[in-house]
C-alpha cells in the first residue's frame, strides 16, 4: 500500500504504474517535457499550413482536395493526442487507448451512418418542393 | 513455486502471464494496478481516466453535431452557403491562436509538475489570453453573420453551422472560467493533491477543445469553402 500512496508524489515509482491522459509523472524537469510539447506545436503548426495551403493553391489536384484535408486533419489529431495528451502504445496507456477507440468507434458510427443513411434518401426519395403539402408526400406516378 | 502459493485458494495465487502481455520485456512483473494485482490505482490515475472518459463522451456528441452539419450543409434554402460567409483569415488566425493555446497549457502542467508557481501563473494567463483571442474572433464573426441577418433561423446550413461552431465556443468560454478558478485555486491553496488532479484535468479539457477545433475547421469552414 504504501508505494501507492507514494506515487501520487511522482517519481521513479510511476514507471511500472498505469497513467493518466495527459499526465506529466510528476517529473522536476521541465526541459524534457518541453521537448515533446515544441515537437507537437511543430508538427500540428506544419499540418495546418499544409490544410491552407492545400485549399489555397493547385498544388493537389481539385478533386482529391477533400480527402487531403482530412488525412491533415486526422494527422493532426494523432498528433495531439501523442504530444499533448501523451496517449502512448505503452502497457501504462491500455485503458486510455481501449477508451479511445470504443470512442471512435461510435464516432464512426454516428457521423459515416448519418451521412450514408440520409444521402441514401436524398437520392430515392421524390424530390420534395417547398409548397408541396405533406399529405402529397407519398411516392406518386 | 512455493508451497504456500500452491495451496493457496485460486482466487489468491498470482495469476500467470506467460506471455507478458502489456508488460513489455518487464520479467520481473509490473507493479502497474488495475489489472487485479498490485492493488487499487492511485486517485490520479482514477480521476485522470475518468475525465478522459467523460472528454470521449463529450467528443461523442460533437460527432453528433457534426454529422447534423454534414447533412444539412446543403439546406441553405436561397440563403448564403459556406463559400459566401466564411473568411478564412479568421479562421487561420482563430487556429493560430487556440493551437498556441494548447501549447503554452502544455507549458502549465508542466510548470505544475515542476511546482513552479511563477511561471504556471505566467503560461495559464497567456494560455486565458489566447483563449480569449480566440472567443473574440469567434463572437465577431457571429456577430457579422446575425447583423446581416444570416442568423441560425435563415436555413436549415446555418442551424447546423450556429449550433456545431457556437457549441464548440461554449466550450472554450466554460474552459476560460474553470482556468481562471484553477489560477485561483493554485495562487490560495497551493501545490495539494487534489488540486494538481483538477488541473490536470483542466489541460486534458483544453487540448481535447482544440482536437475538435481541428475537426471544426477542416470539415465546416476549409471544406465549407470548396
Amino acid at each position: 500500500m504504501s508505494d501507492t500512496v507514494s506515487q501520487d508524489e511522482g517519481g521513479d515509482q510511476r514507471r511500472h504504474a498505469d497513467t493518466a491522459p495527459g499526465d506529466e509523472f510528476g517529473q522536476e524537469d521541465i526541459g524534457a517535457g518541453l521537448r515533446g510539447y515544441s515537437i507537437g506545436l511543430g508538427l500540428a503548426a506544419l499540418l495546418t499550413v499544409a490544410s491552407f495551403v492545400v485549399l489555397r493553391t493547385q498544388l493537389v489536384w481539385a478533386p482529391a482536395i477533400p480527402l487531403a484535408l482530412i488525412v491533415f486533419a486526422i494527422a493532426q489529431m494523432g498528433v495531439h493526442l501523442v504530444f499533448f495528451l501523451h496517449i502512448t502504445t505503452g502497457p501504462d496507456n491500455t485503458n486510455n487507448v481501449m477508451a479511445l477507440a470504443f470512442g471512435v468507434l461510435i464516432v464512426v458510427l454516428v457521423v459515416g451512418g448519418s451521412v450514408w443513411i440520409m444521402g441514401n434518401m436524398n437520392r430515392n426519395m421524390m424530390p420534395m418542393g417547398p409548397t408541396a403539402p405533406m399529405e402529397s408526400g407519398m411516392p406518386g406516378h | 513455486m512455493s508451497d504456500a502459493t500452491a495451496n493457496a485458494p485460486i482466487a489468491l495465487r498470482p495469476r500467470p502471464d506467460p506471455n507478458h502481455l502489456g508488460h513489455t520485456g518487464n520479467r520481473e512483473g509490473s507493479r502497474a494496478p488495475g489489472r487485479g494485482t498490485g492493488g487499487p490505482a492511485p486517485k490520479r490515475i482514477v480521476v485522470g481516466y475518468g475525465f478522459w472518459v467523460f472528454i470521449l463522451s463529450d467528443i461523442i456528441m460533437f460527432a453528433a453535431l457534426f454529422a447534423a452539419y454534414a447533412v444539412l450543409r446543403g439546406g441553405t434554402a436561397d440563403g448564403p452557403s459556406g463559400r459566401d460567409i466564411f473568411d478564412l483569415d479568421t479562421v487561420a488566425i482563430e487556429t493560430g491562436c487556440l493551437l498556441l493555446s494548447s501549447f503554452v497549457c502544455g507549458l502549465a502542467t508542466l510548470a505544475l509538475s515542476a511546482r513552479r508557481a511563477l511561471l504556471f501563473q505566467a503560461a495559464m494567463a497567456g494560455t486565458f489570453l489566447l483563449g480569449a483571442g480566440f472567443l473574440a474572433l469567434e463572437m465577431r464573426e457571429f456577430a457579422g453573420l446575425l447583423a446581416r441577418g444570416d442568423g441560425p433561423d435563415r436555413s436549415a446550413f446555418l442551424s447546423s453551422f450556429f449550433t456545431l461552431v457556437g457549441c464548440h465556443g461554449l466550450h472554450v468560454a466554460a474552459g476560460l472560467l474553470w482556468l481562471l478558478t484553477m489560477m485561483a485555486q493554485v495562487l490560495t491553496k497551493g501545490f495539494r493533491a487534489d488540486i494538481l488532479r483538477r488541473t490536470m484535468c483542466f489541460a486534458l479539457f483544453w487540448h481535447a477543445l482544440d482536437i475538435i477545433w481541428v475537426a471544426v475547421f477542416t470539415i465546416v469552414y476549409l471544406m465549407g469553402v470548396l
